[in-house]
């Protein structure tokens, strides 16, 4: 144990020896052009204001929970600012592992002089979790890949109707999303979703309704694969991250309809590690305060189309820096795209995560 | 004769007079103590770069010390019940349980638990999240009665009056006077008296106590007890009515009037406070689970590991909906084999070839084989989708020369076809290069001279060439296979999932926005 935590430790601080000078200030994020939106509207403006700070970005937010696991283990987090999904978040906060913030003290109000706490709302789903953005997961498909004669899908079930719409399709290789899709699609009511799969009965009739479409689905773990499978048209429709298909669809030219239907809103948001000596703490506060204020946050969705989380921030959305186009009408939370949402249960999943994780990965090798 | 001997030995002395043999004895050691400084940094380095790490990761396989030590209470008690009595345990241990989780909850140490006994059990990670976050609302019941008997139950200083030693209070006092934040406050110590009269509702405190001043840092002095606490008092005050007038320290009065008043208490069990929030509570299964895996040391991470589990009745395989690990070896093995004969069938021609032919035209090919080394394995990926994809290069050429229909594409990626060929190919040249190191030792006058003594073409290969060239093949099977396990999970065309596969993710590419 003893001796574990020492080579850790060692190793820890050999890899990241060049990152421990108080001006230096590392931040987590999904790398992509997610981190790149960040940049462009979050650190480099900000280090324009603060010339002696360097941002170090680490491209390790999709194991950012068990890395935090093992910094706290080896007692030396070299993480300053770490960009997580919320049920991630909220996960770190039970282990302790991210610190605790009172909205009202450490992050500035609306321009107006709402309260941080109000103008964020109920997307403050953690003690510990400041919130960035709203995303959704949803499906998109290729119009002319359809067979001949078959209605454009219009439906999440879609997915599982294989007799209208033969090929294949990808899905996340994970159960989240999936298990939900498959009972509203099993006929399960929206809001009895969550009740239904707290029982086994309810989990074995995800999983029944999954197995009809299983030899038929591509499982993706980068979010990137949907739009290009679908562009080399090795499926006929799939889920991703409504940036992805965004990108895809506006910036590449791509002939993809999303499909809307059943979008799953989820939250990312940032986490500050708990235990960080005073001097770093008071930069990573410095930053996140400027960072999420209304402006910044506005600022964000010119390069990405997932949703400000601040209400204050909706109306300055604007433009996309580069082509030009309103940003509004391809926001998750549009009108015409929220018709049908799915609002995920995070507490839920912070609670059932570990148990349907297991059985997905027994369901998938069988 | 043996006096003949020793004084021969004797005899063979070194210049300055000492015998010979321990003369010789001593500059051989010199020689190796030498050589072993010599050799001492690196056999330092690996000792503490390679063996400790194994070391400490084979004792993290049997480490289970995440149990005792969250529950350490529940865990005591636990030990006088029998998992076979088909009944679920008594009342004291779920006290026990209840003040174990709830300072396991405010340290934040339930969930890891809880994701611990996961692994033996589906549902135990959800429980102990779930139940964490409602057990300091256990015995609010009690909390209320009592504040009803009299409003000095919920003043922070009735209870350390109540609990705390003498030396403790003045200690505090001592440090709250002064203020000083770098010195830490002092321990929290327990009265004799209380510790005598009131076991159970001491021992909780003192823990309420310790969590109060290392987490928040706060001081006992300041805080209200938890609701556990005055549960653990109702149960030392009815467990024992002569609790109260044994019990001489400060206080006594108060604790008199309880005493006598809390028979009359509406009172809700441990047992029954667990299983309202959350029935699972009252199922057989997670006690046993939990009573199984209680010890400082576990086989269960090597049991989960081959599907099976520990049950009432010995091991025992696990359902067949949850096994995978059996089958993801045996899926393994056999693509390992099949991999390794696709490697040999395709690589032994080349090495063949290569060991035969001129040096010049052989290093020339050499280049070649070696050619995918020098590529990153993404764009190897990469290039593999664009060939294999069913709207790729090579379902195209079938198609447009009619071998297959349009609708007939073949599978050739995502699943375990995919996985062999491009595995051929990442491992092909680590089956050539040995083969051909091998090959070019065989001299080719063996075969010559066994063809001259008579021998037919076969007879020649089988007998001369192959027979060699098996001496020096074992090294190459070892060589390739073991690349192959460790390549086994990185290029994404396999239909097999690795286990953990969330958590490893392709570098390049992000899993969310």
């Amino acid at each position: 144990m003893k001796t574990k935590s020492i080579i850790l430790a060692l190793a820890a601080s050999l890899a990241t020896s060049t990152a421990a000078y108080a001006e230096e200030m590392t931040i987590v994020s999904w790398g992509g052009a997610y981190q790149a939106s960040q940049k462009s509207a979050y650190t480099d403006p900000y280090m324009e204001m603060n010339p002696d700070i360097e941002v170090v970005w680490d491209r390790s937010s999709n194991e950012a929970v068990a890395k935090l696991r093992a910094m706290n283990e080896a007692g030396n987090v070299t993480w300053d600012l770490v960009d997580v999904v919320a049920a991630d978040a909220m996960r770190l906060c039970d282990e302790g592992l991210a610190m605790e913030y009172d909205p009202d003290e450490m992050l500035a109000p609306a321009p107006d002089g709402t309260p941080a706490s109000e103008d964020f709302g109920d997307l403050i789903v953690s003690d510990c979790f400041i919130p960035q953005i709203v995303y959704s997961t949803t499906a998109a498909y290729r119009p002319d890949l359809l067979p001949e004669g078959a209605p454009a899908p219009e439906s999440i079930c879609a997915m599982f109707d294989t007799e209208t719409y033969p090929g294949k399709r990808a899905l996340e290789k994970r159960p989240i999303n999936n298990v939900e899709w498959a009972l509203i699609c099993d006929g399960v009511a929206k809001e009895d979703v969550y009740d239904v799969l707290e029982t086994e009965e309810g989990q074995d009739r995800a999983f029944a309704k999954l197995d009809t479409i299983k030899d038929d689905v591509i499982w993706w773990s980068a979010a990137a694969e949907p739009p290009q499978l679908l562009a080399d048209g090795e499926i006929v429709m799939g889920s991703s991250y409504n940036g992805r298909w965004f990108s895809a669809i506006v910036e590449e030219n791509q002939p993809f309809k999303m499909l809307w239907d059943a979008q799953v809103f989820d939250l990312d948001g940032w986490i500050i590690p708990a235990g960080l000596p005073e001097d770093r703490l008071a930069m990573v506060k410095d930053f996140v305060k400027y960072a999420t204020d209304t402006q910044r946050l506005a600022d964000q969705a010119a390069y990405i189309s997932y949703g400000p989380a601040r209400n204050s921030s909706a109306p300055l959305v604007g433009k996309h820096a580069e082509l030009g186009v309103d940003m509004g009408p391809h926001m998750p939370t549009a009108p015409e795209n929220s018709k049908n949402v799915f609002v995920y249960n995070y507490e839920w999943w912070a609670d059932y995560r570990d148990d349907l994780d297991a059985k997905f990965q027994a369901w998938l090798v069988q | 004769m043996s006096d003949t001997t020793t004084n021969t030995a004797e005899k063979l002395t070194t210049s300055d007079g000492k015998p010979l043999k321990a003369s010789l004895a001593k500059a051989l050691r010199r020689q190796k103590m030498r050589a072993l400084l010599l050799i001492a940094p690196l056999l330092l380095f690996v000792l503490i770069s390679f063996a400790a790490p194994i070391v400490d990761m084979l004792f993290r396989s049997v480490q289970n010390e995440i149990v005792p030590e969250t529950l350490p209470r529940t865990v005591t008690v636990l030990e006088s019940w029998d998992e076979s009595s088909g009944e679920i345990p008594s009342d004291v241990v779920f006290s026990a349980l209840r003040d174990d989780l709830v300072i396991a909850a405010e340290r934040k140490r339930h969930t890891r638990l809880g994701s611990r006994l996961n692994y033996e059990m589906t549902g135990m990670s959800s429980l102990f999240r779930k139940t964490g976050r409602r057990v300091d609302d256990f015995g609010e019941i009690f909390t209320e009665q009592f504040e009803n008997l009299n409003e000095a139950w919920v003043e922070p200083a009735t209870w350390v009056s109540l609990m705390a030693s003498e030396d403790w209070v003045a200690a505090q006092s001592k440090w709250a006077a002064a203020g000083d934040d770098a010195v830490p406050q002092p321990a929290f110590v327990l009265s004799e008296a209380a510790k005598q009269a009131l076991p159970r509702t001491a021992d909780i405190y003192s823990g309420f106590a310790d969590v109060i001043r290392t987490e928040d840092g706060d001081s006992p002095t300041q805080e209200e007890p938890w609701n556990p606490v005055y549960a653990a008092l109702y149960d030392d005050l009815i467990e024992n009515p002569d609790a109260a007038s044994s019990y001489s320290g400060a206080m006594a009065e108060l604790l008199l009037t309880a005493a006598e008043a809390v028979p009359s208490f509406e009172a809700l069990t441990a047992r029954e406070e667990f299983i309202d929030a959350d029935e699972d509570w009252g199922s057989l299964a997670v006690w046993q689970t939990l009573d199984r895996y209680s010890g400082r040391y576990t086989d269960g991470y090597y049991l989960a590991a081959l599907d099976a589990q520990r049950t009432a009745d010995g091991i025992e395989m696990v359902p067949e909906g949850q096994r995978i690990y059996l089958l993801l070896f045996m899926r393994t093995l056999i693509l390992s084999v099949v991999i390794t004969c696709s490697c040999l069938l395709l690589g032994y021609p080349v090495a063949f070839l290569l060991s035969h032919l001129p040096l010049r035209s052989a290093n020339l090919l050499m280049i070649l084989v070696l050619l995918p080394f020098w590529t990153s394995l993404l764009v190897r990926t990469s290039a593999w989708k664009v060939l294999l994809q069913q709207q790729g290069v090579i379902n195209d050429m079938l198609v447009f020369i009619g071998l297959v229909s349009d609708d007939g594409r073949l599978a050739l990626i995502n699943n375990a076809t995919g996985t062999v060929i491009a595995m051929t190919h990442i491992l092909l040249p680590f089956m050539i290069l040995p083969l051909y190191s091998v090959m070019k030792t065989i001299s080719p006058t063996y075969v010559r001279a066994a063809k001259s003594l008579g021998a037919t073409d076969w007879t020649a290969f089988w007998r001369i060439y192959f027979r060699s060239l098996c001496r020096g093949s074992a090294r190459v099977l070892f060589w390739s296979s073991s690349c192959r396990s460790a390549t086994t999970s990185r290029p994404n065309l396999s239909a097999v999932p690795p286990v953990s596969s969330s958590r490893t993710g392709s570098p390049t590419t992000s899993r969310v926005p």
